[in-house]
């Protein structure tokens, strides 16, 4: 078993824990011991901003996400297999273009001049232009968008596995299909909700390219001031504590998280 | 044992991701050789016709290209592993100079690239020597502005003779020079810049602003779209949205001319030659040619003397004298001294506000 998992594991330590230990050395050494770059973000409100904005945004990211995923999961989950084939294939589709081009894609449907509000000027429902983009708003509606397959998988695994046997003994003592789905269903459902919210939240606070190019400068997310302090310190510890403290908080979701479903599940889809 | 292999492990770590030109097989080859780097694009294509490949013809040897959009990490890593890959690079000045105090980059010796002694005292520094000029200049839409266009930083700032959303590049370079010549300071009297004042003056301008551009692909498609009717940005993407039709402008008026620079890593691989190359590449026949193929303008100002630029192509670039003479030249030494760092740190707290 070990010689089989070795190679991986040998990737991950070369291409993962080593590089990232040594990000994380450096952020606290530098010609000796210093947490000079943990107390910069401590005592500067930028990274505080910054950190609240980020986890602000990933937690709107999230609910906006479930809501609009989870119907499309119980559809997928629902509809006989040849259609559900269908609905995957349309959720899984935008996963083959790259980021950076669904975000010049969003620009072209909600700029000044965009698709969307052309379209609402055209038939008179605004004079002036909606600001749409280069602002929160556009960040977030983009990055529902490219993480919504994250949020729909893990829920469509769950709901796999629900036996249909209950719906129906619900069903046979009389209850509703209403009351059904909302005392045997959705408890069943949660916890790959909980799996998918995870993934969601934790993917979107890692976000850089979305925001940078559709939040107009002032979305400035954690991943921003991570390629900031490159550039303004010079040295990469700058940078590594602000992953650091990234990581950690991720790291501290998981271990929040694991206390209510095993790992597996939002990892592995077991 | 680990160290070693670690070592070597990151160096075909950077082979396989930088080196497209095969720098493995390179050590067998017995001529002449260097790594040259600068940002890809369009931009290296038209290097390599006008001076990469007459370089290398000339001065017999081979040039080994790579690009990276952003050096300046690259740089620290190579050098700080004590083994660089890179010879010389081309960089935005200021990463020359700042690389150079932090023992970064070689000195160079001017008696060594007499090209280079030639240049004006402006145009080098002890550690590198301009390659070619770009500047950031007011650019608007001509639908907006078919007559009296905006012309000045003041006017960008009148949001009440000129109506119209705005963009500014979100990077206090150059941003903060239009910003106090919008207050009244004249070009040439811009540094030490009065960080203070700028900010103040940028503050005015914020609630107008619709969008703090970070790419210059990002600008170009501001104006292509019609997104914002003025903003600041580079002179190049500028005349490459209305080359491609749209009805755009810009005015070098109080433009700020940048330049990126051509600098030797410490303890390049092949330092001989990468000093004879860094001469060669600011000839100024060769540097009259690289505006023949895009629109920057030469480093090295004698260019302009050798015949090889067309009057009516010398007036469209960043650099040509009569251009040169109505901006502000970015003093780079002023924003790699310690004022300058913090003004650049003080940028993201202006930007969050």
């Amino acid at each position: 078993m070990l010689a089989l998992v070795s190679p991986a594991l040998l990737v991950i330590l070369l291409l993962i824990v080593l590089p990232v230990g040594w990000l994380a050395w450096q952020s606290i050494y530098h010609d000796g011991f210093t947490l000079e770059h943990y107390r910069r973000i401590l005592s500067e409100d930028i990274y505080w901003r910054s950190f609240a904005l980020t986890f602000e945004i990933s937690l709107f990211v999230t609910v906006l996400a479930l809501v609009l995923g989870y119907p499309v999961a119980y559809a997928a989950n629902a509809v006989p297999k040849a259609w559900s084939v269908v609905i995957l294939a349309l959720v899984l589709l935008p996963f083959w273009t790259s980021v950076l081009v669904r975000a010049y894609a969003w620009l072209a449907l909600l700029q000044r001049t965009g698709v969307i509000n052309q379209f609402l000027r055209y038939i008179d429902v605004i004079g002036e232009p909606l600001a749409l983009v280069h602002n929160t708003f556009g960040t977030v509606v983009a990055t529902v968008h490219i993480l919504l397959p994250f949020m729909v998988l893990p829920l469509y695994a769950t709901m796999q596995k629900i036996p249909n046997d209950l719906m129906q003994a619900g069903a046979s003592l009389g209850a509703s299909p209403a009351f059904t789905f909302f005392r045997v269903f959705l408890p069943l459902s949660l916890p790959g909700v909980l799996a998918g919210s995870t993934m969601v939240f934790v993917l979107c606070l890692g976000f850089y390219i979305t925001p940078e190019l559709l939040g107009g400068g002032r979305t400035v997310m954690v991943s921003m001031l991570v390629s900031r302090n490159v550039e303004l310190y010079n040295q990469f510890g700058a940078a590594s504590a602000v992953a650091v403290v990234l990581l950690l908080s991720v790291l501290l979701i998981f271990f929040v998280v694991s206390r209510f479903i095993s790992l597996d599940r939002v990892l592995g889809q077991k | 044992m680990t160290t070693k292999l670690g070592f070597r492990f990151g160096h075909a770590l950077l082979g396989a991701s930088f080196g497209a030109f095969g720098l493995a097989g390179t050590a067998a080859v017995a001529a002449e050789q260097i790594t040259f780097v600068s940002q890809g694009g369009a931009y290296q294509q038209a290097q390599t016709v006008a001076i990469l490949d007459p370089s290398a013809k000339k001065l017999g040897i081979t040039i080994n290209q790579d690009s990276i959009p952003d050096a300046w990490p690259a740089i620290k890593t190579q050098v700080g592993s004590g083994k660089p890959i890179w010879d010389v690079v081309d960089t935005p000045t200021g990463y020359c100079l700042r690389g150079g105090e932090q023992g970064l980059i070689e000195k160079l010796d001017f008696s060594k690239i007499p090209n280079a002694a030639a240049m004006p005292e402006a145009y080098r520094n002890p550690y590198s020597v301009s390659y070619e000029f770009y500047s950031s200049v007011l650019a608007f839409s001509q639908k907006t502005f078919p007559k009296d266009a905006p012309n000045s930083w003041a006017d960008f700032w009148d949001v009440k003779k000129f109506p119209g959303r705005r963009a500014l590049r979100n990077h206090p370079i150059a941003t903060l020079e239009a910003a106090l010549m919008a207050d009244g300071v004249a070009p040439d009297k811009l540094y030490p810049l009065d960080v203070d004042r700028a900010f103040k003056k940028l503050e005015e301008i914020k609630p107008n602003i619709t969008v703090w551009w970070t790419s210059g692909a990002q600008s170009a498609q501001l104006l292509n779209d019609g997104e914002v009717d003025m903003e600041m940005a580079w002179n190049g993407r500028v005349s490459a949205v209305a080359k491609e039709g749209a009805k755009v402008a810009f005015t070098y008026n109080q433009g700020i001319l940048q330049s990126t620079s051509l600098c030797i890593l410490k303890g390049a691989p092949n330092l001989d030659t990468a000093v004879k190359f860094l001469n060669e590449a600011v000839d100024p026949v060769h540097q009259a040619n690289l505006p023949l193929n895009i629109d920057y303008g030469p480093g090295n100002p004698k260019a302009f003397d050798t015949g090889v630029i067309k009057p009516e192509r010398a007036a469209q670039l960043p650099s040509e004298p009569a251009n040169a003479a109505k901006q502000a030249l970015m003093s780079y030494a002023w924003w790699s001294s310690p004022a300058g760092e913090a003004a650049e740190k003080r940028w993201a707290t202006f930007m969050q506000k």
